[in-house]
C-alpha cells in the first residue's frame, strides 16, 4: 500500500485499462488518438511503479506491497500480490519498456494501430502480474495470458514467415507450461489445499517427487529463458516479430523464465536443484559457448542478436545454479542489463529495417557515413553487449564469472570465453554493417535518426551507462532477498 | 582545493573535454573543441604536477571514491591509490597526452573527423588515468578495457578504410584473449582473498605462498596461477609474444594515436600492472621466469622484423614491440623500478619518434614508404634533429635517456638467477645490435642520402612483393596505396618543415628524451624513489645490490659504458646500417637474395597472422557454421522439434483411422475389447 493505493494492482490494471480504451478508438482513422492514449497509458503505467522502488524496504526479505483477496474460495485461490527484492526490479523493467515500444512503433506501425498499441499495454499489465503473483493459480493465469498478445503481435504485425514463427513460439511455450500445471496441482495437494507459492516453499517433499517437480518446472521455464536445447523458437520468433515485439520478447519475456527458477524450482525443490545443478550448469555453459559460436556466422542481424540473447541468458542460469551470492546477484543484474541492452539492439536493428527493409548484414556497409549519430549509439550498445566495463553489460557477467570461479575454475573458464566470442560476433556484425565505404545506393540514401529515435536511444544509453558506472542502486535492493533464498535453498526439504 | 578533489580532477578534466568535444563538437566548432580539450588536459597535467610535489613531500593516499557494488561479503569500490608509482605514470600520461593534443591540431587539420578525434584522445587520457590511479582490480579492469575501447575506436578512426577496420577488430579481439586470462586471474584473487582491494590483497599475499590453486585437475601454485593469468592480460595489452600480432596493424590509425596509445602509454599498461602487482609476482619464481622468457622472445624476435619493414610507422611499431619486450624482461628479473624507468624514458623518445614520423608523413603527402624518402634533413631541420635525438635515445647512446634504462635492464638480467635468464641475457644483448641497426637504417634512409621522393615510378610499389605475403589485410593495403591515401609528392615538389604546432611537441619531447635518464636514474633506481609502491623480495634484492654497488653516479655510468659490450653492439649496429644503406646499398639486396628463406619468414612476420587467420578466425567460423547448420537446424529443429511434430502427425494419422465415424467399426472394436478383457481376467484367475 502506498498512500492507500494498491500499487501493484494499479500497475497491472492501469495499462490493461488503457489498452481497452485504446482498442475502443476503433479503426485506423483514429490512429493519432490511439497513439496518444497509448503513450499516456504507458507513461502513467511507468510512473505508478516508481513507488515500488522508492518505497521498497531494503532490509527485509518479506513480501512487500502485499494485496490479498479471496478469489475462488472453493479451491482456496487468492488474488495475492506482492514483491520482494527478486521481483521488484523486473516490474520496473517492464513498465519502463512499455513507453519505449509505444514510441518505437509510433510511425512505423500504420495498420491496426489501436490493436498494436493495445497489445503492448495489455501485455505490460500481464507481465507485471507474472512477477507479482503470489498465488500459483493467479501466476498461471498471467503466465498463459502473456502468450496471447505476443502471439498476436508476431502473427499480425510480423514478417513473411510469421505464422510458422508464431505457432512455433506458441506450441513450444504452451507445452512447457502444461507440465508446470501438473506440478502446481501436485503441490496443492501436498500443502493440504493451498495455492500460496510461499506455502509451496515450506512443504516437505521426497527426492523422487522433487526431481519430477523440478523437471516439470524446468520445461516451463527453460523454454522461456530459453536454455539449450529448447531455444530454437527464439531466433525464429525474433526474426518474424515486429521491432516492438522483439524488444519486449528479449527485454522482459525471457526474464520471466529465469524468474520462475528463483520463485518456484529452487525454493520448492532445493534438493533436486542441488542434485541437478550439474546438468543445469552444463546446459548454461553450452548456451554460452555453443550459442556464442553459432551467433558468429549468422547472416541476419536479428538472428544474431537473438542468439546473443540466448548466450547471455546462459550467464543467468549459470549464476543461479552455482549457489553463491556473487553468482545469483550477478545473474539478476545480468537479467536487468540484458533487458536494456538487447532491447536497445533490437531497436537499432529496427531503425535500419524501417529504412532499408532488410535485416541482412550483407545488404549493409558504411552506414556510419550516412548515420553518424546512429552509429555512435549502436557502438555503445554493441560494446555493452560485448560486456565492456562501464556499461551495464559488464556488471552481471563480471559477477557471474567471479562467482563461477568460486564454484569451479573451469566453469568460469568456459563462461569467460564470452569475452572473446561476445566481442567477436557483436563487433564483426558492427564492422560489416556500420564501418566501411558506402556499400550501395540504398545505404547512400539513408537518413540519420529522427528526434523521436534519438530520444529513445538517449534514454537507453543513459540507463546502460548509469547502471555500468553505478550499479549499486540496482544491487542493494536484491541483497536480503537473495541471501534469504540462498539460505533457504541450502536447507534440505526431504522428509526426515 | 583539498588533495582528494585534486585527485578527482586529474581524470575528470579530460573526461569533461571528451564529452564536450564528442557531444557538442558540431556546436563548438573545430577551434573551440581543441582549445577546450587541450586546456582540460593541461589542467590534468598541472594537477598531476601538484600531486607529484605532494607525494614527494610524503603524502600518499589510498581510499575509495564511491562504492560501485556490493555482493555477498565483497564490496567493490572505485578508488584511488596515489603513490610514487601512480604519480610517475600520471605525469607521463598527461604530459605525452598534452603533447599529442597540441600536435593533433597540425596533423589532423584537414580531417572531417577533427572534433571526434579530440574527443577520443581525451577519453583515452581519462581511461588511462583511471587505470593507473586505481586502488583495486575492478577499476583496473575498467581502465584496462576502456583504453582498449578507445584504441579500437582510434585504430578504426578512418572507418571507410578496409585495412583500418580489419586492424581495429583484430586489436580488440586479441586484447580480449588477454583479458580472458586477466579476468580469471581477478576471479582467483577474489576467491582467495575475499577482496579486490590492492592493499588488502598484497598484505595477505605472503600467507598464501605455498597454497595450491583451486583449479580442479591441476597442481599449480596459487600465486603462480594468479600471476600468470594476470600476465596473460598484460601480454595482450603490452603486445607480448604471441599476442603481439595486433600492434603492427594498429598503425592504420592516425599517427598521433600511434604515439600516444601504441607507443607511450596504453601498451605500457601491462608493464605498469606487473610492477603494481610486484608483491604477488615476487612470491612466484615460476611466474617471473615465464614473464622474463616471454619478454626476451618479444625483445629479440620483434626487433628482427623491424629490419625489413619499409613503412616508416611499422619500423617504429616493431621497435616498440621490441622495447616492450625489454621492459617485460626487466619485470621478470624483479627489476620493476628499472622497467618503469624504461617505460618513462621510452614514452618520451618513442612518442617523439612517432610524432617525427608523422611530421615526415605530412611532408611526404602521406607516402609512408622510406624507400621513397631520403635527404630530408635539408628540408625539415627540426624534424631531422629531433628524430636523431630520438634514435640516439632509443639505441642507448651514453648520456641519453634510453641508455640508462637499457643498460640497467641488461645488468639486472645478467645478475638474475631465474630459469631462462641466460636466454634473456643473450636476447637483450643481441637486441642492442638489432635495435641500433634498424633504427639507423630508417634514419639514414629518411634523412640522408639521395632524394628519392617526387619520382612517379616510386609509386609502382614494386617490392609490395607477392601479394600472398600476409593475407587480406595486406592486399587491401596495397589497393589503397595505389589509390587515394598514400599519394606522395608530385615530381619536382619539395617537402616542407611542418608548422609549429607539430614541431613544438617534437622539441618538448626531445628535451626529456635527452636528459630524463641522467636526472632520474639515481633517485628512481637507487634512491628508493618508489618506496613501498614496489616490493622486491630479499632473495631477488641480492642481485640488485651488486648493480647498486657498481653505480657511482649517472655521469660515471655513461663514461664507463664506452668500454662495455652493449655500447660496442650499438655502435656496430649504427656503423653496419650506415655502411649498408649509405655506402653499399647492393649488400642488403644481395643478402636478401642470398637468404631468401629467412627473408620470406621475416616478411611474413613468422607466419603468425596467416596462422591466426586460418586457425582461429577460420576455425571459429567453420565451427560456427557447423554447429548452426548441423546442431541447431538439423538436430534440434529437424529431428527434435519438427520430428516430434511429425510423430504427432503420424500418431494422429493412425488414430484417425480408428475414428471412422461408422457405428459398426465402433461396435466391432467394443466387442473385441470386451473379449480381450475377459480373456485377460481368465488368465489371471
Amino acid at each position: 500500500m502506498f498512500f492507500g493505493l494498491p500499487i501493484i494492482s494499479v500497475a497491472i490494471w492501469l495499462p490493461i485499462l488503457f489498452g481497452v480504451l485504446v482498442l475502443a478508438t476503433g479503426d485506423d482513422k483514429n490512429a493519432p488518438l490511439a497513439r496518444i492514449l497509448a503513450m499516456v497509458g504507458s507513461l502513467l503505467g511507468f510512473l505508478v511503479t516508481i513507488p515500488l522502488y522508492t518505497g521498497f524496504v531494503r532490509d527485509t526479505s518479506e513480501m512487500q506491497f502485499v494485496e490479498m483477496h479471496s478469489w475462488i474460495s472453493r479451491f482456496n485461490i487468492h488474488y495475492h500480490l506482492g514483491v520482494d527484492g527478486i521481483s521488484v526490479l523486473f516490474i520496473l523493467l517492464t513498465s519502463f519498456f512499455t513507453p519505449i515500444v509505444v514510441l518505437a512503433g509510433w510511425q512505423v506501425i500504420e495498420k491496426r494501430v489501436a490493436q498494436y498499441m493495445a497489445s503492448f499495454l495489455i501485455m505490460s499489465g500481464i507481465m507485471i502480474g507474472v512477477f507479482a503473483a503470489l498465488d500459483a493459480v493467479l501466476f498461471y493465469v498471467f503466465w498463459e495470458a502473456m502468450l496471447i498478445p505476443m502471439f498476436l503481435i508476431i502473427g499480425v504485425w510480423g514478417g513473411a514467415n510469421r505464422v510458422y514463427a508464431a505457432v512455433k513460439f506458441f506450441l513450444y511455450t504452451l507445452l512447457g507450461s502444461l507440465l508446470m500445471l501438473v506440478a502446481l496441482i501436485y503441490l496443492y495437494n501436498q500443502t493440504g489445499g493451498s495455492f500460496e507459492i510461499l506455502d509451496f516453499h515450506q512443504v516437505v517433499i521426497p527426492m523422487s517427487a522433487q526431481i519430477l517437480i523440478f523437471i516439470a518446472f524446468f520445461f516451463a521455464f527453460a523454454v522461456k529463458v530459453p536454455m539449450f536445447p529448447v531455444h530454437t523458437w527464439l531466433p525464429d520468433a525474433h526474426v518474424e516479430a515486429p521491432t516492438g515485439g522483439s524488444v519486449i520478447l528479449a527485454a522482459i519475456m525471457l526474464k520471466v523464465g529465469a524468474y520462475g527458477f528463483l520463485r518456484f524450482s529452487m525454493p520448492i525443490a532445493p534438493d533436486a536443484s542441488h542434485h541437478l545443478a550439474g546438468v543445469m550448469i552444463a546446459l548454461s555453459l553450452i548456451a554460452v559457448v555453443y550459442i556464442g559460436l553459432v551467433a558468429l556466422t549468422q547472416t541476419d542481424m536479428k538472428k544474431l542478436v537473438a542468439y546473443s540473447s540466448i548466450s547471455h541468458m546462459g550467464f543467468v542460469t549459470l549464476g543461479f545454479f552455482i549457489f553463491n551470492s556473487n553468482g545469483m546477484e550477478g545473474a539478476l543484474l545480468q537479467m536487468i542489463s540484458h533487458g536494456f541492452v538487447s532491447g536497445a539492439l533490437f531497436l537499432c536493428i529496427g531503425v535500419l529495417y524501417d529504412r532499408m527493409h532488410s535485416r541482412n548484414i550483407a545488404d549493409y556497409g558504411g552506414v556510419a557515413n550516412k548515420m553518424p549519430v546512429f552509429a555512435a549509439f549502436f557502438m555503445l550498445f554493441a560494446m555493452a553487449n560485448s560486456g565492456l566495463p562501464g556499461t551495464s553489460g559488464f556488471v552481471g557477467e563480471f559477477m557471474v564469472i567471479l562467482g563461477a570461479v568460486k564454484a569451479n575454475f573451469w566453469y568460469a573458464f568456459a563462461a569467460a570465453s564470452t569475452l572473446v566470442f561476445g566481442a567477436a560476433y557483436t563487433l564483426w556484425m558492427y564492422k560489416r554493417v556500420i564501418f566501411g565505404a558506402v556499400a550501395n545506393h540504398h545505404v547512400s540514401e539513408l537518413t540519420d535518426l529522427t528526434l523521436r529515435e534519438k530520444a529513445i536511444f538517449a534514454v537507453l544509453a543513459l540507463t546502460v551507462l548509469g547502471m555500468g558506472l553505478y550499479p549499486l542502486p540496482f544491487s542493494e535492493i536484491l541483497h536480503v532477498s537473495v541471501n534469504d533464498l540462498l539460505v533457504h535453498v541450502a536447507r534440505s526439504k526431504l522428509p526426515l | 582545493m583539498s588533495m582528494q578533489n585534486l585527485y578527482l580532477l586529474v581524470p575528470l578534466a579530460p573526461l569533461a573535454g571528451a564529452i564536450a568535444a564528442g557531444l557538442f563538437g558540431k556546436q563548438l566548432g573545430r577551434a573551440w573543441s581543441h582549445r577546450i580539450t587541450i586546456a582540460l588536459v593541461a589542467v590534468s597535467f598541472f594537477a598531476s604536477l601538484a600531486i607529484f610535489r605532494d607525494v614527494q613531500a610524503g603524502h600518499m593516499f589510498n581510499g575509495p571514491v564511491y562504492t560501485w557494488l556490493t555482493s555477498g561479503d565483497a564490496s567493490f569500490q572505485v578508488g584511488f591509490l596515489i603513490d610514487r608509482l601512480t604519480v610517475t605514470m600520471m605525469l607521463v600520461v598527461t604530459f605525452v597526452s598534452l603533447m599529442v593534443h597540441i600536435y593533433t591540431i597540425g596533423y589532423m587539420q584537414e580531417d572531417p573527423g577533427y572534433q571526434r578525434f579530440f574527443s577520443y584522445i581525451s577519453l583515452f587520457t581519462f581511461s588511462m588515468l583511471m587505470l593507473v590511479m586505481a586502488n583495486n582490480f575492478m577499476q583496473l579492469f575498467f581502465g584496462w578495457e576502456a583504453v582498449g575501447l578507445v584504441s579500437y575506436l582510434l585504430i578504426g578512426f578512418w572507418y571507410t578504410r578496409e585495412t583500418a577496420i580489419y586492424a581495429n577488430l583484430k586489436a580488440f579481439l586479441v586484447n580480449r584473449v588477454g583479458d580472458f586470462g586477466f579476468l580469471l586471474g581477478i576471479g582467483l584473487v577474489l576467491m582467495v582473498f575475499g577482496t579486490l582491494d590492492y592493499a588488502a590483497v598484497f598484505a595477505n599475499a605472503a600467507s598464501h605462498v605455498a597454497d595450491i590453486a583451486p583449479i580442479p585437475g591441476m597442481q599449480v601454485n596459487l600465486l603462480t596461477a594468479i600471476c600468470i593469468l594476470l600476465f596473460i592480460g598484460a601480454m595482450g595489452k603490452s603486445a607480448q609474444f604471441p599476442l603481439h600480432v595486433w600492434l603492427p596493424d594498429s598503425m592504420e590509425g592516425p599517427t598521433p594515436i600511434s604515439a600516444l596509445i601504441h607507443a607511450a602509454t596504453m601498451v605500457t599498461a601491462g608493464i605498469f600492472m606487473v610492477a603494481r602487482m610486484s608483491p604477488m609476482f615476487e612470491l612466484s619464481d615460476t611466474a617471473l621466469s615465464f614473464v622474463m622468457v616471454i619478454g626476451a622472445i618479444t625483445a629479440l624476435f620483434m626487433g628482427f622484423l623491424g629490419i625489413i619493414q619499409n613503412d616508416i610507422k611499422r619500423v617504429v611499431a616493431y621497435s616498440t614491440l621490441s622495447q616492450l619486450g625489454y621492459m617485460t624482461v626487466a619485470l621478470g628479473a624483479s627489476a620493476y623500478s628499472v622497467a618503469i624507468f624504461h617505460l618513462m624514458t621510452h614514452a618520451f623518445f618513442k612518442a617523439l619518434l612517432f610524432l617525427a614520423a608523422g611530421s615526415v608523413i605530412i611532408a611526404m603527402h602521406h607516402d609512408q614508404d622510406i624507400r621513397n624518402m631520403g635527404g630530408l634533413k635539408k628540408y625539415m631541420p627540426i624534424t631531422w634533429i629531433t628524430s636523431l635525438i630520438g634514435s640516439l635515445a632509443l639505441i642507448g647512446t651514453p648520456f641519453f635517456s634510453g641508455f640508462y634504462a637499457k643498460d640497467s635492464i641488461i645488468e639486472a638480467v645478467e645478475y638474475s638467477h631465474l630459469a631462462g635468464s641466460g636466454f634473456a641475457y643473450f636476447a637483450v644483448l643481441a637486441g642492442v645490435f638489432v635495435t641500433a641497426f634498424y633504427s639507423f637504417r630508417m634514419y639514414f634512409l629518411v634523412f640522408h642520402g639521395e632524394e628519392r621522393f617526387g619520382k612517379t615510378e616510386a609509386h609502382s610499389h614494386d617490392a609490395h612483393h607477392s601479394s600472398t605475403s600476409s593475407g587480406p589485410a595486406h592486399d587491401a593495403h596495397d589497393d589503397h596505396a595505389s589509390h587515394d591515401e598514400h599519394h606522395g609528392l608530385a615530381p619536382g615538389q619539395k617537402p616542407h618543415e611542418s608548422p609549429w604546432v607539430v614541431t613544438l611537441p617534437l622539441v618538448l619531447l626531445a628535451i626529456p628524451s635527452v636528459v630524463i635518464g641522467f636526472i632520474a636514474i639515481e633517485p628512481m633506481l637507487f634512491g628508493g624513489y618508489f618506496r613501498d609502491a614496489i616490493y622486491v623480495s630479499e632473495a631477488h634484492l641480492e642481485a640488485f645490490k651488486e648493480i647498486r654497488d657498481e653505480f657511482h653516479g649517472a655521469a660515471q655510468m655513461a663514461l664507463h659504458s664506452f668500454i662495455s659490450i652493449p655500447f660496442v653492439f650499438a655502435l656496430a649496429g649504427v656503423v653496419t646500417s650506415w655502411f649498408f644503406y649509405m655506402r653499399r646499398p647492393d649488400i642488403p639486396a644481395a643478402i636478401q637474395q642470398r637468404f631468401r628463406g629467412i627473408y620470406t619468414l621475416l616478411d611474413n612476420k613468422y607466419y603468425f597472422d596467416r596462422f591466426n587467420d586460418w586457425f582461429f578466425a577460420g576455425g571459429a567460423r567453420g565451427t560456427s557454421r557447423f554447429l548452426w547448420k548441423f546442431g541447431d537446424i538439423k538436430l534440434i529443429d529437424g529431428v527434435m522439434v519438427n520430428g516430434s511434430a511429425k510423430l504427432v502427425g503420424l500418431f494422429s494419422g493412425v488414430l484417425r483411422h480408428v475414428q471412422s465415424g461408422y457405428i459398426y467399426h465402433y461396435a466391432f472394436s467394443m466387442i473385441i475389447g470386451v473379449f480381450v478383457l475377459l480373456s485377460v481376467r481368465d488368465l489371471f484367475e
